[in-house]
């Protein structure tokens, strides 16, 4: 191998700081929407070294559901200290109170669709004109044909059809007044990429990422935290398992797995070996085909 | 396997409708093992309920709501697989022709295309425009893939004319690197595992030439480009007087105590640093994001562009381009639009449309007063401000430019300069 080629790590995190630079550079109001998931943990370490020594130069904006792990906020509080920098917290359940969000009922109920409004809400309110998120495009397949710079209209809304074409490296943040824009600094990543990354780096991680005790629902195959949230169906009953996450979202969505893997190195060879998709545990992406495109259309991430 | 070590090679695939090109990419995910089981259920499911007899790989790509309806690819997708050797990004791209805006977005980044033809149908007016917009956007090597030979009888003849039509017509274009190999998708001969049905061919699979293809002098190590992103000024008390230059490198080889020149102003300095995260970089060379900081003060800021004394881009405000229109409204000579160049931006008129190119035949169409969608055309632009470019052929990032709608903001144009 020649001494002039960086190895693929390298190259990715260099293609998403150039990206994160770029958007501090466009906008006049950029954020980091923060879930405290593993992908927007990373796109906060990359921020980070992207504008190093100087702090990183956006808020971080954190959508609390009200049905977050709490591993999550107590991660998420304990990041923006040690970083310095401004957080911004939209509340469903303020949506929820104050009528701006109705709550799904049953037993599959969740506040996964909810977001939208609150996250719409909050980008308004802050004149928010780029979105920096950890999607990835080999998540999902209507992530799939994301743009780095996803334009939306002043609705918020995607269409998928209309979109600005991507070239070289020259991105186009140019928009209109009341239209913002969702920036995906780290589209190209696949879940092997992000943990190899987070091994190579030595990036803190909420627990819920390694092996540990839970009381757990099965519910359609899928394995749930017991929770307040969560209401039991006929024939469920609580069990004691041993698992962890791939994806964090909201407790009474995110699915777990059996694993017993309690470190980066366990992780990544689990993940070699597994046959499932990450978002394969996720409610959610499960209620039709074209779940995931049809929440994006509308304005979710 | 060390997977912390391996190469990232981005190719892209044009095909035109029916080749076989999701099918393929399918083959390429399904053998490689890059399918998961819940993926593979889905798609099962899906070509059931279908009625097929077999299960449609190209489920697998096929992501938007209209085109599952349509059975046909509408934008550009990418898909992400590894082997042991190589991490893969394929910009699958549709192949018909009111698309070609964006087989040109995904052969803009691609060190590599695959170019499909159907063994049957043999070269089409659109295996000729795949591979032009792969030799326009000097895309290093191609492989050109000749499928469905499992329809015509695994025939090496039928395979050998294919091959020298291609080649015939190819010659006019100057793509360095071309492999040909004679595959079928739906049944994997040759994709990932040898064919049994085609003893008569030698050469490779598709899969070891993308593992093995060599991609380290793809990007340019001669020509120092560095076009600065932001200014990073920390404003803290340990760091008061802290400058850093922040960007990503587009061409040559830095390292600290070089002597370079930064763009418009003219001023020299030496590189005092070159480090990210407070890591200090010994050689920067592309595609590495860097912060670089220098032994003097500098104004240096956004769209400026360091290089080095003895090696200095074009600097000027009149460009010769090839562009691809990409917007449905056609474009006209005195027409003012913005111009996006590295981390520079300007504003520009569209002074002269000298010809088109007819890509199916690359013939010269002279005398053109306007330019539509999927056309590609010669134009002189003039720029308000100077630019700092070289040529497309000689570096593709700092060779080209896109064009934007003042009025409305979109891309509607992106441009190679000669």
């Amino acid at each position: 191998m020649s001494n002039y080629i960086i190895n693929h790590l390298k190259e990715l995190e260099s293609e998403a700081i150039f990206v994160i630079r770029e958007i501090a550079a466009q906008f006049e109001n950029p954020v980091l929407l923060f879930s405290g998931g593993k992908d927007s943990i990373l796109l906060t370490h990359l921020a980070k070294k992207a504008f190093y020594p100087a702090k990183i130069p956006f808020p971080l904006i954190h959508i609390d559901t009200g049905h977050n792990f709490p591993e999550t906020i107590a991660f998420r509080d304990d990041l923006v200290e040690k970083l310095g920098v401004k957080l911004i917290v939209g509340s469903v359940q303020e949506a929820i109170d104050n009528g701006r969000a109705k709550e799904e009922t049953g037993a599959d109920a969740s506040r996964n669709s909810l977001q939208i409004v609150s996250l719409l809400d909050a980008l308004e309110k802050f004149k928010v004109d780029a979105a920096m998120g950890g999607a990835r495009r080999d998540e999902e397949k209507a992530r799939a044909k994301e743009r780095f710079f996803s334009h939306r209209d002043e609705f918020g809304q995607w269409d998928p059809k209309n979109q600005r074409p991507e070239l070289w490296n020259l991105f186009n943040g140019r928009k209109n007044y009341g239209e913002h824009f969702r920036v995906f600094p780290i589209s190209n990543w696949t879940e092997m990429d992000v943990w190899e990354y987070i091994k190579l780096e030595n990036i803190d991680l909420p627990s819920l990422y390694f092996s540990h005790q839970r009381d757990c629902v099965v519910r359609d195959g899928v394995i749930l935290a017991n929770s307040e949230f969560i209401k039991l169906k006929e024939g469920e009953e609580v069990v004691n398992m041993t698992i962890r996450y791939r994806t964090c979202g909201d407790m009474p969505i995110t699915g777990a797995v059996e694993s017993e893997a309690n470190d980066l190195e366990k992780i990544i060879e689990e993940i070699a070996t597994t046959r499932t998709t990450e978002r394969g545990g996720r409610a959610d992406d499960k209620r039709a085909e074209t779940a995931m495109e049809d929440r994006k259309k509308q304005g979710y991430f | 396997m060390d997977y912390k070590d391996i190469e990232l090679l981005r190719f892209t695939t044009a095909g035109s409708v029916d080749d076989g090109k999701s099918t393929l990419i399918g083959r390429l995910l399904y053998d490689s093992k890059s399918i998961f089981q819940d993926q593979l259920d889905a798609v099962e499911e899906s070509s059931k309920s279908k009625g097929f007899d077999y299960v449609d790989l190209s489920l697998l790509t096929d992501g938007l709501k209209s085109e599952r309806e349509q059975g046909i690819t509408i934008d550009v997708a990418y898909r992400y697989f590894a082997t042991p050797k190589r991490k893969f990004i394929i910009a699958d791209t549709p192949g018909h022709i009111q698309y070609t805006r964006n087989m040109v977005t995904g052969a803009s980044t691609a060190n590599l295309a695959i170019i499909l033809i159907d063994a049957r149908k043999g070269m089409l007016e659109q295996t000729h425009r795949h591979a032009f917009i792969a030799s326009l956007l000097r895309i290093p090597h191609a492989i050109v893939c000749v499928n469905k030979m499992d329809l015509v009888d695994y025939n090496e003849e039928v395979y050998n004319n294919i091959v020298s039509n291609f080649k015939s017509f190819s010659s006019k274009l100057g793509i360095k690197d071309i492999q040909f190999i004679p595959i079928s998708a739906l049944n994997g001969d040759n994709v990932v595992n040898r064919s049994e049905n085609m003893n008569w061919y030698q050469g490779s699979t598709l899969m070891y030439h993308l593992e093995t293809v060599h991609i380290s002098s793809d990007h340019n190590l001669v020509d120092c480009r560095f076009p600065i992103q932001s200014v990073i000024r920390p404003h803290t008390l340990e760091n008061q007087d802290y400058r850093g230059f922040a960007g990503r490198i587009d061409g040559g080889v830095f390292k600290p105590g070089d002597k370079v020149k930064s763009l418009p102003s003219g001023f020299v300095s030496t590189i005092k640093t070159i480090e990210l995260n407070g890591e200090q970089i010994s050689e920067a060379f592309a595609p590495m994001s860097v912060t670089m900081t220098l032994e003097d003060e500098i104004d240096n800021s956004r769209g400026d562009m360091i290089v080095r004394e003895n090696n200095v881009p074009e600097i000027g405000q009149d460009l010769e381009v090839l562009v691809t229109w990409m917007s449905s409204r056609p474009i006209q000579a005195r027409t003012k639009v913005v111009v996006k160049h590295t981390t520079n931006e300007s504003i520009g008129m569209i002074k002269e449309l000298k010809y088109k190119i007819d890509i199916n035949t690359l013939h010269r169409i002279e005398k053109i007063d306007k330019v539509e969608m999927n056309e590609i055309a010669r134009m002189s632009i003039r720029t308000a401000k100077p630019m700092f470019y070289d040529a497309y052929k000689r570096n593709r990032q700092t060779g080209s430019i896109i064009i934007i709608d003042e009025q409305t903001n979109e891309t509607i144009g992106a441009g190679m300069i000669i």
